[in-house]
């Protein structure tokens, strides 16, 4: 018979462990199928290694792919912190990056300086209000932001493909449903020559940073836990549970949000319908993965993209699907909800008989 | 002594029906039980007595195969008497030796009836009809025989406490048990409720069922139980008969030490410091509404809210704590009308609360001792500079505040969630009198807390009294209102009544609503 006790404590080593251990289990699970496939597995996680690790280039390339995660990773976080749940992620990913369009292709004509502030704030506001409405809704009307943030994503998407075909369509764009290219001035710069890595690299990392010292140093960010664990005792202790929701809604709106400027801006230049390939929702996994921690948010996007492009490098030198990349996130994520139970409760098999 | 008296010995047979033996358990270097071992005899009421934290829960988990102990082992008689040793571990294998359990928080399923809450887990899924006939038969014999009675095709959510708590007996009683555990049972109970329970245990024990009885009310168990055995730090400290105990001598096998009596000096009141005027709230039932409420508490005073649970004293404590705002009437404290509720502003104006609920509202468990203490003073400029925290001033200050009010647990960086209730208790009782608050409104202060916690929570209030303060104390417990306070006001189905005089019997009947 299997017994379960919750631990006292969960102690350091697992708190780290856990996640650590969930990504390599997953990884050995995804040796399963890679044998099905009829590939030698050392020398495809040789090749997997080698598309990460294996030349400048291909590591800037997975940094490139982690930015826009960092961003969602931390919406997620900061909102699921408070018992939040921003399913939303990947509309506000594109309000974010409409705004960055709509305001970076010749509306305004400025110096980099200027010019690079601004498309970042407008982006971020736009996410934030994305996020705002339900979370209003939640606040004032008890309406479930799970389903009200998930609708909004299509909703987003539409408004956006119709956008897209009309005042934002890119005129020189041969009929392709593109917006017009961001301004020269308002592109992040790159942080190496020859190489995508971009600033939006450096801004998601102080975000991290930033996030990171809030939760866990700042009233505001007591208050975000403190609604997040009890929410009964935060209002009878006198905290504006409402207040911070909102201010938690609106900063994780804004996160998303940059994350969809740093990809027009920094990476792609123009907005398509396709900028993000769910974006918004791997960062739930990525915070997941992470256990909520902003700068565990970090290093689980660069594993989750590690495994994305090392996939695709994998697939291209040996003739495997790189959907082998998707099962392995997957894989990650269920290791670490398994290894989440695993951390907090004792397990402990008793044989039957014993008395 | 009010109530039935069963301390009269019932024809006590000598069979053994449950014999725990050395039962050990350790949680990492926690000894919870320390080789107990005790017996339990047919239609016998055995009250197990200890503070909190002294193993009793423990125990109980091990019967009941919740807990694996590390050693010693439980034997259970059979329907024709013989002892057979029981597989520990298994919950299934203690309801199959016919050991039911009533927690202190109720199992039940609201939304289904009475009936179906009985039945429930004795019947096989894949039933296509129900048939409830035999079981309605085997249930009216039940309540036939020990006067449980309870509405059996109402919905469990509409029951009263007391009718909840005869459902989760009968559901037992139902599963063929004759041994039934019974935690805390009238920890919810109004005084008549309890009388009730008991009258109910003496014709079951007559039936041949054995009883073991958890409680912290000294006088109940004195009352009503044959045997008391009591813990404290994981072992058994004593087995006493009822009969040659008394209140002071078990008191002193609890705690291990004579227990303070504590001392209410007369004290002149003060001026008023809180005053309800006309207040009127319309809830959705009478537990959240109250009908032109006019309270006024003093300084050095102590106001008793007496009543049975449900009447209204939440709407009293949600107004007074800033949680709603009445519908009319006006709310002064120190005479000046409090125009905005909300938590906050109520700190603010110096009002202090204890809540009912203190691992739901006191508390956040997942949260530090240290990050409790400071939870409703964040704008505290010692708690926080340029909106972040001061962390060395907050700890040495939780060091300080643990100290003073003698908060026990892992320490301030532990998880509020590990602290016992009663160190929860102390916890909050920390907080809220760190602030010097006028008006203290301490709703069940003691509600589920051992002797010495408990005594320890009306020391303080008598405290807070002596120094200015004014309280406010609703509290089901009859004896602690009786104990604590200068006036006592009753309330019921919403509307407060100053009862005349201290007196047991006339607020009790003010209480189910007789008065002149």
């Amino acid at each position: 018979m299997i017994r379960i006790e919750p631990r006292e404590a969960p102690s350091r080593t697992l708190t780290i462990g856990v996640p650590v251990a969930s990504a390599l289990i997953a990884l050995m699970l995804a040796a399963i199928p890679l044998a099905f496939a009829g590939a030698n597995i050392l020398e495809a996680y040789g090749q997997m290694a080698k598309g990460i690790f294996g030349s400048v280039f291909a590591f800037t390339e997975m940094l490139t792919r982690a930015t826009p995660l960092i961003f969602t990773g931390l919406a997620a976080t900061l909102a699921f912190r408070a018992k939040l749940w921003n399913i939303g992620a990947e509309g506000q990913f594109y309000l974010g990056a409409m705004a960055a369009v709509t305001v970076g292709t010749g509306m305004i004509d400025a110096p980099s300086y200027i010019l690079i502030p601004i498309i970042l704030f407008t982006g971020a506001a736009a996410g934030a209000a994305g996020m705002a409405g339900p979370a209003y809704l939640k606040t004032r009307f008890g309406a479930d932001e799970v389903v009200t943030t998930l609708l909004l994503n299509f909703i987003i998407l539409i408004f956006m493909q119709m956008m897209l075909e009309g005042p934002l369509k890119d005129p020189m764009g041969m009929g392709w449903p593109q917006s017009e290219p961001i301004v020269d001035n308002g592109m992040l710069p790159q942080l190496l020559p020859r190489m995508r890595v971009h600033f939006g690299l450096i801004i998601a990392l102080i975000a991290a940073v930033v996030a990171q010292i809030m939760l866990s140093k700042s009233v505001w960010g007591f208050k975000l836990r403190a609604i997040g664990e009890n929410a009964a005792a935060a209002l009878h202790a006198g905290i504006g549970v409402k207040r911070t929701l909102m201010g938690a809604a609106i900063i994780s709106g804004a996160m998303a949000g940059l994350a969809g400027v740093s990809e027009v801006a920094g990476l792609k230049g123009y907005l398509t319908a396709d900028l993000s390939p769910g974006f918004g929702y791997t960062g739930i996994v990525v915070a997941m993965l992470a256990g909520l921690s902003p700068i565990g948010v970090v290093l689980s996007a660069i594993f989750i993209s590690s495994v994305f492009v090392g996939a695709d490098s994998m697939s291209r030198a040996m003739g495997v699907s790189s959907y082998l990349a998707d099962l392995v996130v997957a894989m990650s994520l269920i290791s670490v909800l398994v290894g989440g139970f695993i951390a907090r409760y004792r397990i402990s098999w008793i044989n039957k008989g014993v008395a | 002594m009010e109530g039935p008296d069963f301390s009269a010995p019932l024809p006590m047979t000598n069979n053994l029906v449950l014999s725990l033996k050395a039962l050990s358990k350790r949680f990492g270097s926690v000894v919870a039980n320390d080789a107990v071992s005790i017996d339990l005899h047919q239609g016998e009421v055995l009250s197990l007595l200890g503070e909190n934290g002294a193993g009793k829960t423990t125990l109980m988990n091990m019967l009941f195969g919740h807990y694996m102990p590390d050693s010693g082992t439980v034997d259970v008689a059979d329907m024709d008497g013989n002892m057979h040793p029981l597989t520990l571990g298994h919950p299934q294998a203690a309801l199959e030796a016919g050991i039911g359990m009533v927690h202190q928080h109720f199992t039940l399923a609201e939304n289904l009836s009475a009936l179906d809450n009985i039945l429930l887990g004795s019947e096989s899924l894949l039933r296509w009809r129900q048939n409830h006939r035999a079981a309605r038969h085997k249930i009216a014999g039940i309540i036939e025989r020990t006067g449980l009675s309870a509405p059996l095709d109402e919905k469990v959510g509409n029951l009263s406490v007391g009718e909840r708590q005869r459902v989760e007996i009968l559901k037992a009683l139902y599963h063929d048990a004759r041994i039934l555990v019974l935690d805390e049972p009238t920890a919810v109970l109004t005084p008549q409720e309890a009388d009730t329970l008991f009258e109910n245990i003496g014709a079951m024990t007559k039936d041949g069922l054995s009883v073991i009885f958890i409680s912290h009310k000294l006088r109940e168990v004195l009352a009503f139980s044959h045997r008391i055995a009591v813990l404290r730090h994981g072992r058994k400290v004593g087995e006493i008969a009822t009969k040659d105990a008394d209140e002071k001598s078990i008191a002193r096998m609890m705690v291990g030490a004579d227990t303070p009596v504590n001392p209410r000096e007369d004290i002149a009141v003060g001026a008023p410091v809180l005053q309800l005027k006309s207040i009127t709230v319309s809830g959705d039932s009478a537990r959240n509404s109250l009908q032109d409420a006019n309270l006024t508490v003093h300084a050095n005073e102590v106001v008793g809210i007496a009543g049975v649970s449900g009447n209204g004293q939440s709407a009293l404590a949600s107004i007074v704590s800033g949680l709603a705002g009445p519908d009319h009437g006006e709310m002064l404290v120190d005479d000046v009308a409090i125009t905005r509720f909300d938590p906050p502003n109520l700190l603010k104006s110096g009002i202090g609360r204890i809540p009912e609920d203190r691992h739901h509202d006191g508390v956040i468990g997942a949260m530090t001792v240290a990050e409790n203490l400071i939870i409703e003073r964040l704008n505290d400029p010692d708690v926080q500079k340029n909106g972040f925290l001061r962390q060395e001033i907050i700890r040495e200050h939780a060091q300080e505040l643990c100290r003073d009010y003698d908060v026990r647990g892992p320490g301030i960086d532990a998880q509020a969630r590990l602290l016992s209730g009663g160190n929860i208790q102390k916890l909050i009782l920390a907080r809220v009198f760190e602030c010097s608050p006028r008006l203290i409104l301490a709703n069940q202060p003691t509600r589920g807390l051992d002797l010495g916690a408990a005594n320890e929570v009306a020391r303080r209030l008598l405290e807070a009294r002596k120094r200015g303060a004014g309280i406010l104390l609703i509290s089901e417990d009859l004896d602690e209102v009786l104990a604590l306070s200068d006036r006592i006001v009753v309330i019921h189905d919403g509307q407060l009544i100053a009862a005349k005089d201290k007196d047991r019997a006339s607020i009790g009947l003010m209480m189910a609503g007789e008065h002149t």
